[in-house]
């Protein structure tokens, strides 16, 4: 921690516990996640994986603990002083609004950097979206609301992306290329912090793992040890 | 399982202002059977369910529910005769309990709405019973958490509970495993089986290996037409579905 050389990871997380009302949700989660890395978040239903990211940024009732990113100290932070630091945040529930048109929700959350993608990038990644562009949120189908969930937040900059089930709803044809702009956007400097259930997907593009279990991290290895640790993730996760 | 058909869709169509959702489908489900709803995002499926359950009215088609058309019926009627669905996304009274989600749902299939007046007795034997669902879809342990504290997936185990509560002789699921983790998926998918057994399942579901170990038929709908029907040996070789919907690696 001393070590002044060592690289600070982008986001490091220690000691973070929240809560939702009387509910204590996390018990001290430790972890970080490097530039350019895809770090996925496992564990069962109820875990604490998406609280972790809701506390991440900063929508949960109560928080205690650190969340630092790009070494500067977030737990105080409101949610939209964090999301302009360059995190963004792709809900489960997808969050679209309703009353807006696909082209009112993708631009209305502003760009905080340079070097997001374009609306033609991302017409290119869901046709659908350009197809619907003057259809109201909820006349789309569940799955092109995850489609305009996910592309609205590459649009803005944010350097650091929390996806939050990002292939659910999703026909396997459409997964395949979430993966394949999940790996082109870790080539371009990204950084991506998921969750994800389907797990042979995360397989594919994580570069290491964390287990979660009661609002803990219980495990944490790299890809490269995957193999070796499937016993274990199989009595976490039963996959 | 018998060659009866339970549910027969003719030329059924849906025209929102400049756009076809459902475009001349014409279905039919055996009676026993699980019968499968697949295609890419946007292709009509939600749609079909909604039109199916009068959520929505048909621009033009003929549905019919074991030999009548229901064509004109509203959803409270679709549900009585005995064709009952799940949302996609969640829908459960968020401030009661998951027991009395559960029980809820029993008191209707019980067909009395005045059970509130029945004595303390008539109540417990729904209690039971809506635990012994709750077991079903993992729930047991959180019966007496309101349905607001549970995760997302536990919300969509507790939606399909209260789907089987009404008890139905035709099922509509919504990707009843959306949103769980591969524990939940297996546990659901055992018991979408175990319901099915004297009862026939419509289900929208993305995930591949569950629609080919459940379905005994498929029909896949692109751009609200249907592009290929058959088993999932069948439709799992068509290249038109391969590049629609399946994409690479799934044989």
């Amino acid at each position: 921690m001393l070590d002044a050389t060592r690289a600070e990871p982008l986001l490091a997380v220690e000691g973070l516990q929240s809560w939702y009302g009387e509910s204590h949700i996390l018990h001290g989660v430790t972890f970080d996640v490097r530039a350019g890395e895809v770090v996925t978040l496992l564990g069962r239903n109820g875990a604490g994986k998406t609280t972790t990211l809701k506390s991440i940024m900063g929508i949960v009732g109560q928080r205690k603990g650190s969340v630092r990113f790009e070494g500067r100290e977030l737990v105080g932070l409101s949610s939209n002083a964090i999301a302009r630091r360059g995190i963004a945040f792709c809900p489960e529930e997808r969050g679209i609004f309703a009353s807006l048109d696909v082209e009112e929700n993708l631009y209305l959350p502003p760009q905080v950097k340079a070097g997001g993608l374009s609306t033609e990038q991302i017409f290119t990644l869901f046709p659908n979206l350009k197809e619907r562009l003057r259809s109201q949120g909820t006349k789309l189908s569940g799955g092109e609301q995850q489609m305009l969930a996910i592309g609205r937040i590459l649009r803005t900059g944010a350097r650091l992306l929390l996806l939050d089930e990002p292939t659910e709803g999703l026909a396997p044809v459409i997964i395949q290329q979430i993966g394949r702009t999940i790996r082109s956007l870790k080539e371009q400097g990204f950084t991506i912090l998921l969750v994800e259930q389907n797990f042979r997907f995360a397989a594919t593009l994580a570069d290491r793992y964390y287990v979660m279990e009661h609002g803990q991290i219980v495990e944490q290895f790299a890809n490269a040890e995957l193999d070796a640790n499937l016993e274990k993730l199989h009595e976490y996760l039963g996959v | 399982m018998s060659g009866d058909i339970i549910l027969e869709t003719e030329d059924l169509t849906k025209e929102f202002a400049g756009f076809v959702a459902v475009n001349g489908v014409s279905l039919r489900v055996a009676r026993g059977t699980i019968h499968a709803l697949i295609g890419p995002n946007g292709a009509g499926k939600t749609t079909c369910f909604n039109l199916l359950t009068k959520f929505l009215q048909p621009t033009r088609g003929r549905i019919a529910f074991k030999g009548r058309d229901i064509t004109s019926l509203p959803p409270t009627e679709i549900a009585r005769l005995g064709l009952v669905r799940s949302f996609q996304i969640s829908a459960v009274f968020p401030h009661l309990t998951c027991r009395e989600n559960v029980r809820i749902a029993l008191q209707r299939a019980r067909g009395g709405s005045f059970d509130f007046w029945r004595s303390k007795r008539v109540l417990d034997t729904l209690n039971d019973r809506a635990l012994a669902l709750l077991a079903d879809v993992g729930l047991a342990e959180f019966a007496d958490l309101t349905a607001v504290e549970l995760p997302y997936g536990r919300k969509r185990a507790l939606e399909l509970a209260t789907t089987i509560a009404v008890d139905p002789e035709m099922l509509l699921l919504d990707e009843p495993t959306a949103g769980m983790g591969h524990e939940d998926i297996d546990r659901i998918a055992a018991l979408i089986k175990s319901v099915a057994a004297n009862r026939t399942v419509l289900m929208v579901e993305h995930n591949l290996s569950v629609v080919s170990n459940l379905c005994h038929r498929i029909t896949v709908l692109t751009r609200g037409r249907v592009l290929a029907e058959g088993d999932y040996q069948t439709v799992s070789n068509n290249a038109e579905v391969r590049e629609a919907y399946m994409g690479v690696g799934h044989a």
